[in-house]
């Protein structure tokens, strides 16, 4: 890999501007107070479904597992008017699986290559890894930055890392995960979206968690991904996408993070090429809140999942 | 034939000088039995005028002198006026024979020593840190308003006049006052000892005259922010009229009873706070 | 010094009707009586001038309820009830003082939504204001105020306070509950009476508010609401049992007010006018000071005498605050005020529409350059959609005269010197706002700025413990804090 000059964090916030953290906590405390009621929450409810990647990553993962995932990613319910979902989200080894299921369908498969969730692997591993999955027929591929060598100021080598990676996607989409709970502040997430852009293509994502850590998407750090979109693409013209995973359950919450794409980057964004959740849980009770408005009755949660249990 | 001694004729502390009115007038300084002491400049509201740019010059420097810096230099004032105690102790008599004149010396001393401690601590009595509900550290500190004139009693010509000054200097303002008309010598030499008091020039001005010329421009300067006044019904409510055309603040001491400018209570840190603004700064708490 | 961030002006966002929002109205009931008399010695009483007035919804022009006239003979019986309970009131433990603060609390806790309602038909600020913050901060003014009441020594070092008897209080349109919870709950905590007067446009929270009064058990006549226009809060100030006037509104009427008192010796406490300086250095959070900009001046339609209504952006990166901030206005909502995604709501009345009607066209024919968002606003209401104005100089009349509405006028600076100096140069000097991620510079603004309250990469926050109010023209006192309650008590 070439290794490019170094960039100093302190000079590309210098450039991108800060973040206060305080202000960008109230600014998303107000999309918390909109309410969204009758057409619109359907429509909100449905474009949701529409943006889920619908993910299992888990260390007992099975092929069967997987083409259940796959198949509820084509038709989460029975009501036609509800769609499909944006891709499913698997590890690269069962790529082959969902390809058999989903092939010739809307539904594309994201996989999270690149040593998921740490990264901590050579880049070689890292790059044969994500030539695997695409060559399994992945679509996209989730890669995690190095966090490390972020936190230890070679910035380069991250954003030569995230080329070197869109490099061997070839055509397939690359999303690059933050892991913003890792860089901590505000400022770090800014900064490394900045650094993921500048070497990300039209319709590659940012990406805020693994889902792995304690913490993951944030109204917060949602917010301050959007902005660094927002700020990019006017300086560029470049539309990078935007993925918040993990953490967000409820149709509730996907509402919230609607409203922050709707308020932020407005209606070019509002679209799965442009928006995605990163969930498992969250599209039984997008479902399941459909199904409420359908019908006016409240839906009890075994319905729709089963993984809520029968309680 | 014995000598002739050198007679000093008075002249006004303005903006660290001493001068003689603008306006060329004066008026006789007579002793209690009526004799011709001196000539004392009968200043005009053009007098005023050039004290209040001579006390704006000074404001911004002296305010951000260091509390400690002030405290020293209020001790030093305190120091030259024990030096000179007796002579001002005869100007005191020299009006007014049945004075405490030295008694009220004293008093001036001891009270110019008691401002010079406070210069440090008032802030942290009178200011906070406030405990609001929101991310926010939020604090109130204490800061001085600028420019106060001062309209000093006719009696207790140096004790009253220097209580209501030092209150206003400790924290940082700057100050017009108008001295006693009928005691006015005082006044003359309280300048004098301000002069090498280190006290910046411009600090504290002094003006002898009458409250018929300087009152009413003293009540509507709209660069001063306060009046301090010892006065009557009349006098209060024309300063306040006056006032209210720029939202000015009016302190008060009635002096249809008399002041007791001895008592405990005439001197600390509430005189302080009159002529203090409080700032509340916001900032949020995050990384 | 950043690096001036690219910025193609040809680039735009879409924020179109992709997906809208529904209409969300508020449907609590907002309980409000058709007809409100007079509250005097604890009993709603019916005006001596047998008058009453209407009280007119901005948001759509109805009528909310008639508000009674009170008149000299009514200002006058008010003052009696209050003159009356004054010695037992003021000789009531602090403790028990306290106690029925805390229950008004408690009692405007309970009842908040229904007041929040009754706050927004009334005065037309939207409803997402008056619930999340009118009705719940006038709820913890009280309940910090309770707790001042057995405490007063602590107050003043060396001291302690003593009450000063019957308080006239006179509160603005703009925040009515709020400023009542300002007004009263220091009062009281001090073991003062009271006479209160609302504004002529928006009485019917404080009308509202009796009733929490009288569930409180408050005894009779320890506060009296009398309702009016001008001449009632005349009556009120010039009444000679008036111990203080406590005054918020307008300099002008201050400015009466002070000089009426001239030779009375009553105390007077003002919260006036504002012009306040909002200051942008480049190195800010640019994205959080575009909405606190936008907070600083569309918080409830910038009826708001701490607005920050003069932004002065450094220049470098004037071009981006000012496209950030047109960009931040074409999704701020502005409609009925019932509907809890309105962001900006009704301006509270016709006349104060009008007076922002021209001074906006002032702006116009002075050379200012106006920036407007496409909004639709309602057939019905007095609405003004959120206005920016740039090349503003400090000497158009939209730069020196407090607007009081949504109204925003832009300049620019170079160094923080000239920042200062464009920020003094005002009569006023109750607000300002420095944004800027530098440490020392805020404390350096912040001690030269001359304000009362100093916003530092914030806006427009208020809390129980913070204090607030002017230097120069913006008035005198404090409200809140243990400073604002050394304005309700002698120190003793």
């Amino acid at each position: 890999m070439a290794r490019s000059n170094p960039i100093s964090l302190r000079s590309l916030i210098s450039e991108i501007g800060p973040v206060d953290q305080v202000g960008i906590e109230e600014r998303v405390a107000k999309y918390i107070t909109r309410s969204i009621k009758k057409a619109s929450k359907v429509q909100a409810l449905k474009l949701a479904v529409s943006m889920v990647d619908l993910t299992t990553l888990e260390g007992k993962d099975t092929p069967g597992k997987v083409a259940s995932l796959c198949l509820k990613a084509l038709h989460p319910h029975d009501d036609p008017s509800i769609p499909s979902t944006a891709a499913v989200c698997v590890y690269p080894r069962l790529v082959k699986h969902a390809k058999k299921l989903l092939r010739g369908s809307s539904v594309k498969i994201a996989s999270v290559a690149t040593a998921f969730p740490s990264g901590q692997a050579p880049l070689a591993t890292r790059l044969s890894e994500v030539r695997a999955a695409v060559s399994d027929g992945a679509d996209e591929i989730d890669m995690v930055i190095s966090r490390g060598a972020f936190l230890a100021g070679e910035l380069a080598l991250v954003q030569d890392e995230i080329a070197a990676v869109r490099d061997a996607c070839g055509k397939t989409t690359l999303k690059a995960i933050l892991e913003t709970s890792e860089l901590e502040t505000y400022d770090n997430i800014r900064a490394a979206s900045f650094l993921a852009m500048r070497v990300l293509r039209p319709g590659d994502f940012i990406k805020t968690s693994t889902g792995k850590t304690s913490s993951n998407a944030t109204l917060g750090n949602n917010q301050v991904m959007l902005e660094a979109i927002r700020d990019f693409y006017l300086e560029t013209g470049t539309e990078i996408a935007m993925k918040p995973a993990g953490g967000i359950r409820t149709a509730k919450q996907a509402i919230q993070f609607l409203i922050a794409v709707k308020e932020t980057l407005g209606d070019a964004w509002l679209n799965n090429a442009h928006y995605r959740f990163g969930a498992s849980a969250l599209l039984n009770d997008l479902v399941r809140q459909l199904v409420k408005e359908k019908t006016g009755a409240y839906q009890a949660p075994y319905t729709f999942s089963e993984a809520s249990g029968s309680y | 034939m014995s000598r002739l001694p050198i007679t000093k004729t008075p002249k006004c502390f303005l903006g660290g000088a001493f001068i003689r009115s603008e306006s060329g007038r004066v008026y006789e300084h007579k002793d209690s039995a009526g004799a011709f002491v001196c000539n004392i400049p009968l200043c005009t509201r053009k007098d005023l005028r050039n004290a209040v740019e001579a006390a704006a010059k000074a404001g911004p420097g002296w305010a951000k002198r260091s509390a400690y810096n002030r405290g020293q230099i209020l001790y030093r004032i305190a120091e030259m006026l024990e030096s000179r105690a007796d002579e001002l102790a005869a100007a005191i008599s020299l009006t007014n024979p049945n004075a405490a004149a030295s008694r009220e010396v004293r008093a001036a001393i001891d009270r110019t020593v008691h401002y010079a401690g406070w210069t440090d601590k008032y802030e942290s009595l009178l200011g906070s840190v406030n405990p609001v509900s929101t991310p926010h550290f939020n604090f109130t500190v204490m800061e001085p308003m600028g420019l106060i004139g001062i309209l000093a009693p006719e009696e207790s010509p140096l004790l009253g006049l220097l209580s209501m000054i030092l209150p206003a200097i400790t924290s940082g303002n700057t100050v017009i006052a108008l001295a006693s008309h009928g005691e006015p010598y005082p006044s003359i030499l309280l300048g004098e000892i301000l002069a090498v008091s280190d006290l910046p020039g411009g600090v504290v001005n002094l003006l002898t005259g009458t409250r018929a010329d300087i009152l009413p421009t003293m009540a509507t300067h709209a660069h001063l922010r306060a009046v301090y006044a010892a006065a009557n019904k009349s006098e209060r409510t024309e300063i306040q009229q006056g006032a209210a055309e720029h939202v000015k603040r009016t302190v008060f001491l009635p002096s249809e009873k008399p002041i007791d400018w001895f008592a405990d209570d005439a001197q600390g840190l509430y005189h302080i706070r009159h002529f203090l603004e409080a700032k509340t700064t916001w900032h949020p708490v995050g990384v | 010094m950043p690096a001036k961030r690219p910025n193609n002006p040809a680039r735009e966002l879409l924020f179109g009707d992709l997906w809208e929002y529904d209409p969300a109205p508020e449907t609590a009931p907002a309980h409000i009586a058709p007809r409100y008399d007079l509250f005097i010695n604890g009993q709603f009483t019916a005006p001596k001038s047998k008058k009453w007035f209407d009280s007119i919804s901005p948001g759509n022009e109805q009528k909310v309820s008639e508000i009674a006239l009170a008149n000299e003979v009514d200002v006058n019986a008010a003052f009696a009830a209050a003159s009356a309970a004054f010695p037992k009131w003021s000789k009531a433990s602090g403790a028990e003082r306290g106690k029925y603060l805390y229950r008004i609390a408690r009692l405007l806790q309970d009842r908040a939504r229904e007041f929040a309602v009754a706050e927004t038909i009334d005065g037309g600020k939207p409803i997402r204001e008056s619930r999340d913050f009118d009705v719940p901060v006038a709820a913890a003014h009280f309940f910090y105020h309770a707790g001042w009441a057995d405490k007063l020594a602590y107050a003043a070092p060396g001291r302690t306070l003593a009450p000063l008897g019957v308080v006239g209080q006179i509160i603005p349109w703009n925040f009515p509950l709020l400023m009542l919870a300002w007004k009263i709950a220091p009062a009281l905590a001090c073991g003062n009476t009271i006479v209160l007067k609302p504004a002529e446009t928006t009485s019917v929270t404080a009308m509202k508010f009796c009733s929490i009064l009288q569930d409180a058990g408050l005894p009779p006549g320890v506060l009296n609401i009398v309702t009016g226009a001008g001449d009632t809060g005349t009556n009120i100030v010039h009444h000679p049992a008036a111990a203080k006037i406590a005054f918020t509104g307008s300099t002008t009427i201050g400015k009466f007010i002070q000089r009426t008192l001239a030779g009375t010796d009553k105390r007077i406490t003002l919260e006036l006018g504002g012009k306040a300086a909002n200051i942008v250095f480049e190195d800010a959070p640019i994205d959080q000071a575009v909405e606190g900009i936008v907070n600083g001046i569309f918080f409830n339609q910038g009826h708001v005498c701490c607005a920050g209504s003069r932004l002065l952006v450094q220049e470098s990166v004037a071009d981006e605050v000012l496209r950030k901030l047109k960009m931040r206005l074409r999704h701020l909502r502005v409609g009925d005020p019932l509907d809890k995604n309105t962001d900006i709501g009704a301006i509270n009345s016709r006349k104060q529409l009008e007076k922002i009607q021209e001074l906006v066209k002032s702006g116009v024919s002075e050379g200012a350059e106006i920036h407007q968002p496409a909004c639709k606003l309602p057939k019905r209401g007095f609405y003004f959609a959120p206005t920016l104005f740039s090349n503003v100089s400090l000497s158009h009349r939209i730069a020196r005269e407090e607007i009081f509405g949504p109204v925003l006028s832009i300049l620019t600076f170079r160094t923080p010197e000239e920042a200062i100096e464009k920020a003094h140069n005002t009569p006023y000097g109750l607000s300002a706002g420095v944004w800027t991620d530098k440490g020392s510079r805020i404390l350096k603004m912040s001690t030269e700025l001359k304000a009362g309250v100093v916003w530092a990469n914030t806006y427009n926050k208020f809390d129980p413990a913070s204090p607030f109010g002017g230097y120069k023209e913006s008035g005198f006192g404090r409200e809140g804090g243990k400073q604002g309650l050394l304005d309700y008590a002698q120190i003793v």
